[in-house]
């Protein structure tokens, strides 16, 4: 594809701290070229703004390779912009159009807090994986890695769901902002595999309890979120997550 | 449970459609049921008054959890028309369930069936109010039918797209007949002779 150069206006979110009262402020940007990554994109914008003298916009990131899981803002609307399983970071200028106006938020949700400008505090996302707790492994050498057969399919599925970069995404999108993608993902990698199966009871109460402590809403299955996820989870993990819970809310001790 | 209910409700109403000897004897075996028709009633109620408060405070978390709203509000293509509205259309369907009572329920059985639904729904207004309740209902359970099986966990490339289009067809079958019945009432002169 032929590289062109484009030029869009933006609107973007700034808020000083977590406390502040934010606002939209616009800028332009002309000579943009279309084999840009959006990040990058968003560098010219913050050169531009350090040499007037003015406070970069503040924004996270750190692998751009789509694979940390620490990018991404909503881009007219849709968490990691208008393409499909794409994160931010992967996401380039050429799917804009010369003279497109780009309003860019932060993840929004009442369990993540905005830090600065589009930097939110995603560590709710962090206390979920810790209440799920642990896996029993045996001490010692490391056990021969085929001593436990698993099914090919099995494991496919298992690595569908550990695709899972932890982005927040799914929250950001759920019109609920609920984690249950997030929460869905993080269960069915383990409870998928045998390693994952003595905890499993336990590991689904305990997420899903921590879920709704923090603040995350409930699930109405409107599957935003598979939509929005830029590893393109599905939703039938969430299902699995709800037969997890079943299971252990009627079941376990 | 309510899904079942409605099914068995549109099934026994369509007797209507096989004229009024049909649907009063249809009625009068019903009710023959005694005291399991009574059961079976609280029963409902008892499940009716779940669904709507657990929906309520659903509806309330939800709404608590994102203080803040986008300013560009964008689909990314998950939500349908009636996904998006189901608070809305349960109220709707409330308010439809309590004219509905009264019209039905809570009135003078002692003339048949068949003339208390003609007395009723050959009134414009009744009719209308019953057609637009029917296309509610057919939205909300467009999005609660599959919803339920996914709540339960019941998702599998295998059945899960047959239970989306199920729940399409159920929908457009449930409104369809339950349409009818107004629409047939207020239109046709001969319809529950």
């Amino acid at each position: 594809m032929q590289s062109k150069k484009i030029d869009i206006s933006l609107k973007i979110w700034r808020q000083e701290h977590p406390d502040a009262q934010g606002n939209f402020q616009h800028y332009s940007l002309s000579g943009i070229s279309t084999d840009m990554s959006f990040l990058e994109m968003l560098d010219v914008l913050n050169e531009k703004l350090t040499l007037e003298g003015k406070e970069p916009v503040a924004f996270d990131h750190d692998c751009r390779e789509g694979i940390c899981g620490m990018c991404g803002a909503v881009v007219n609307g849709q968490p990691h912009g208008p393409e499909p399983g794409t994160t931010l970071c992967q996401l380039h200028m050429r799917h804009f159009r010369d003279g497109d106006q780009l309003v860019i938020e932060p993840f929004r949700a009442r369990a993540f807090r905005i830090e600065k400008d589009l930097v939110v505090d995603r560590s709710s996302l962090d206390k979920i994986i810790q209440a799920g707790g642990y896996v029993s492994v045996n001490t010692g050498g490391a056990p021969e890695a085929n001593t436990i057969p698993i099914a090919q399919k099995t494991a496919e599925q298992a690595m569908d769901a550990a695709a899972c970069i932890g982005c927040g995404a799914c929250v950001a999108a759920c019109p609920n902002a609920s984690a249950m993608l997030f929460v869905s993902a993080k269960v069915s990698q383990l409870a998928l595999l045998p390693q994952g199966h003595p905890e499993r009871r336990e590991r689904a109460l305990s997420m899903v309890g921590k879920m709704d402590e923090l603040g995350f809403g409930n699930c109405s299955n409107e599957r935003e979120c598979e939509a929005a996820c830029p590893k393109s989870i599905s939703i039938r993990h969430i299902a699995r997550l709800n037969r997890e819970f079943i299971k252990a809310a009627l079941f376990s001790e | 449970m309510l899904s079942l209910f409605l099914l068995v409700h549109g099934i026994g109403n369509s007797t209507t459609f096989f004229g009024s000897e049909a649907f009063n004897a249809y009625a009068e075996k019903l009710h023959s049921l005694g005291v399991l028709v009574q059961l079976f009633e609280l029963g409902l109620l008892a499940v009716f008054l779940l669904h709507i408060s657990l929906g309520l405070s659903l509806f309330l978390q939800n709404n608590q959890s994102r203080p803040v709203s986008y300013e560009v509000e964008k689909s990314s293509g998950g939500r349908t028309l009636g996904s998006r509205s189901m608070p809305y259309t349960g109220v709707v369907i409330l308010i439809f369930l309590v004219v509905h009572l009264v019209n039905f329920h809570f009135t003078d059985h002692s003339i048949p069936i068949s003339d208390i639904v003609k007395n009723v729904l050959r009134q414009p207004l009744y009719a209308l109010f019953y057609i637009s309740a029917m296309i509610v209902l057919a939205l909300h359970i467009s999005h609660g039918f599959w919803s339920l099986f996914q709540s339960l966990g019941l998702n599998h490339p295998k059945y899960n797209g047959t239970l989306r289009n199920g729940t399409l067809g159920a929908a457009l079958l449930l409104s369809a007949v339950f349409i009818l019945i107004p629409l047939c009432t207020l239109l046709i002169k001969k319809f529950l002779l």
